[in-house]
């Protein structure tokens, strides 16, 4: 039987499997069993009670839904009185994402998050619809370094920071975290989007803008969590359109020591699990002791680079 | 890792009929049922009759079930589509659904087959209750929104309260559910739009005699904002309760994804609650129609 586990930094997660941040809560206990998953991830938490963004908040498109929540919740207090209790019923590790307007608040929220319970603070710093220097400090490299080093004083804590697959060139913001001392790199938020209906002319969000949540965005985060895994050291996370256990697996190869789940999960609330299920089993099939073993596995030393060469040779 | 049995190990998937079912004490699951039927009940409504496993038989009058529909069009359809169930039938096994061709999901459901699968995710959701002291309700709906209260007036049966069904539609023949109401001892009116019995001022004018008869206790509605806005005007005048059955697009149905917001009202104050979780059956006096 193989050994699922992975260590993130300090943690170890019983398998690489997790939520994304915002597609998940203990409501899903009502279907599965969340024991069985790699960390627990609850939604983005602000300072103040927040309501989120006007409704509609989600749009069917050709190629996924796009969806403009807006970070609704009830402020860190009660996040701390009510909420980390509700998921420490659970065993898995929780890990909590927080978002601030600010490089001050953000350092200060950590601050006020280090607290039992607690196992990971997620900085989320790529909000799709917020400004690089107001929120999405992750467009950013300067921006990045500025947030992520008041964060890192802030707490002992494991830091996971969530980045944003809009800015330019990823791994220099993925640079600029791991040197500012995050524990490891979560790629990425959703990318930002827009739809317009043609029946009345006006944007399907009532936020206008939204993020896209699709399949269709697992070759492009692979691309990233591959790029930014071979110029970092720290362990990276991928998000992005993961529906099934050899997309865990891809993954890996990649550079990812976990994945995190949102889109498959609306769709089928069993995937989760589900995909740990069919990942013991894929491993066992190739007798494949530790999954680790798949980190950064990607054999791609030996690419023939001779197109006539390439040509010449079988797929 | 948690120590897992080989049964347990395939736990997660979607249940099928017959298979055991890991998570017996769960209130939600997500289940593979069998089409058995899927037709046309008149012009405008089709309804579905589907095989599913034991624990979705557990589905009370007012909740729902998330729906996988199939493609209308060779395009995904990304997410399901929540449909409050119209009859649990326990001694079939089986659960039925009411429903219009609208958008992209309910066309593909159109297409489903005798035989085929279908993934359902539920029972989910606040269902209709009933309060000991009401003796004598009055449930109000148009159009596919009666699918809804059609259950309403099963649990009413069992608790041995007195129901006033008023059917509102756009002409005798697509009124809904007469016989389900008519069958469970339900005092049936109807009132059409082709001779202006459905007006809200005669609709009124209904309500208020039974007011007035001691068989309105409570208020039931579901599927138009326009008798949405006139029961909860009546209920506020001559303090009747109710309850509405709300609806809003979904993308998990779990109370994880914060979607499916409505705007309430409570003590003068407005605030959003997420129709999947606190709802889809809310206090009527505090929903804000649309």
């Amino acid at each position: 039987m193989v050994d699922l586990s992975v260590k993130i930094g300090d943690i170890t997660l019983q398998n690489p499997i997790m939520p994304a941040s915002g597609a998940f809560s203990w409501d899903y206990g009502d279907v599965i069993d969340l024991n069985r998953l790699g960390g627990l991830v609850a939604k983005t938490i602000c300072r103040e009670p927040r309501l989120g963004n006007p409704t509609p908040r989600m749009a069917e498109t050709e190629a996924g839904i796009i969806q403009s929540i807006g970070l609704p919740g009830k402020g860190i207090d009660y996040f701390l009185e009510n909420i980390v209790p509700e998921y420490n019923k659970w065993e898995p590790p929780l890990i909590v994402s927080v978002s601030a307007d600010t490089a001050e608040d953000f350092a200060a929220m950590t601050r006020d998050l280090t607290v039992d319970g607690v196992d990971v603070i997620e900085v989320n710093i790529s909000c799709p619809t917020k400004a690089p220097s107001g929120g999405n400090f992750a467009m950013h490299s300067e921006h990045t370094k500025e947030v992520m080093d008041g964060i890192r004083a802030a707490t002992d804590k494991p830091v996971w920071a969530k980045l944003s697959p809009n800015a330019g060139d990823i791994v220099s913001i993925a640079v600029a975290a791991e040197e500012a001392g995050a524990d490891a790199l979560v790629l990425c938020n959703t990318f930002l989007s827009l739809k317009i209906r043609t029946d009345n002319f006006r944007p399907a969000l009532g936020n206008k803008f939204g993020g896209l949540v699709s399949p269709a965005l697992k070759p492009i985060v692979m691309r990233m969590v591959y790029q930014v895994a071979q110029e970092c050291s720290i362990p990276v996370i991928g998000i992005g359109g993961v529906t099934k256990a050899e997309d865990v697996v891809e993954y890996m190869l990649a550079g990812a020591s976990g994945v995190g789940i949102g889109y498959a999960g609306f769709r089928n609330p069993t995937t989760l699990t589900t995909i740990i299920d069919d990942l013991d089993e894929w491993c066992d099939e190739r007798g494949i002791k530790e999954i680790s073993e798949l980190i950064g596995a990607v054999r791609d030393d030996d690419i023939e680079w001779d197109p006539l060469v390439a040509a010449s040779q079988g797929v | 890792m948690t120590d897992l049995t080989p049964e347990d190990k395939y736990s997660a998937k979607p249940i099928r009929i017959g298979e055991v079912d890991p998570h017996p004490d769960k209130p939600t699951g997500e289940f593979i049922s069998i089409v058995v039927s899927n037709d046309y009940v008149n012009d405008e409504y089709l309804k579905v009759v589907l095989d599913v496993p034991d624990r979705a038989l557990t589905a009370k009058a007012g909740q729902f079930f998330h729906l996988l529909c199939p493609t209308p069009d060779g395009a995904e359809v990304w997410m399901r589509r929540p449909m409050s169930i119209y009859r649990v039938d326990s001694a079939n096994k089986r659960l039925e659904f009411l429903y219009k061709k609208e958008g992209r999901g309910t066309q593909g459901m159109a297409m489903l087959e005798r035989g085929e699968e279908f993934n359902i995710v539920g029972p989910l959701g606040v269902g209709f209750w009933l309060e000991e002291d009401w003796k004598n309700i009055v449930v109000l709906g148009r159009g596919v929104g009666l699918a809804t209260l059609a259950p309403l007036s099963q649990l009413a049966a069992e608790n041995n309260v007195g129901v006033t069904a008023i059917l509102s539609a756009r002409n005798p023949e697509v009124v809904m559910s007469r016989d389900l109401f008519e069958g469970l001892g339900a005092n049936v009116i109807e009132v059409v739009d082709t001779d202006s019995s459905s007006d809200v001022d005669n609709v009124e004018k209904i309500l208020e005699g039974l007011i007035a008869d001691g068989k309105a206790d409570a208020f039931f509605t579901c599927g138009s904002n326009r008798l949405l806005s006139l029961m909860k005007r009546l209920g506020k005048t001559h303090d009747v309760a109710g309850q509405v059955a709300m609806e809003q697009n979904m993308a998990c149905g779990l109370g994880a994804c914060y979607i499916c917001m409505r705007t309430f009202e409570v003590d003068g104050e407005k605030t959003l609650r997420r129709v999947c979780r606190e709802g889809p059956c809310f206090n009527m006096q505090e929903a804000v129609g649309w």
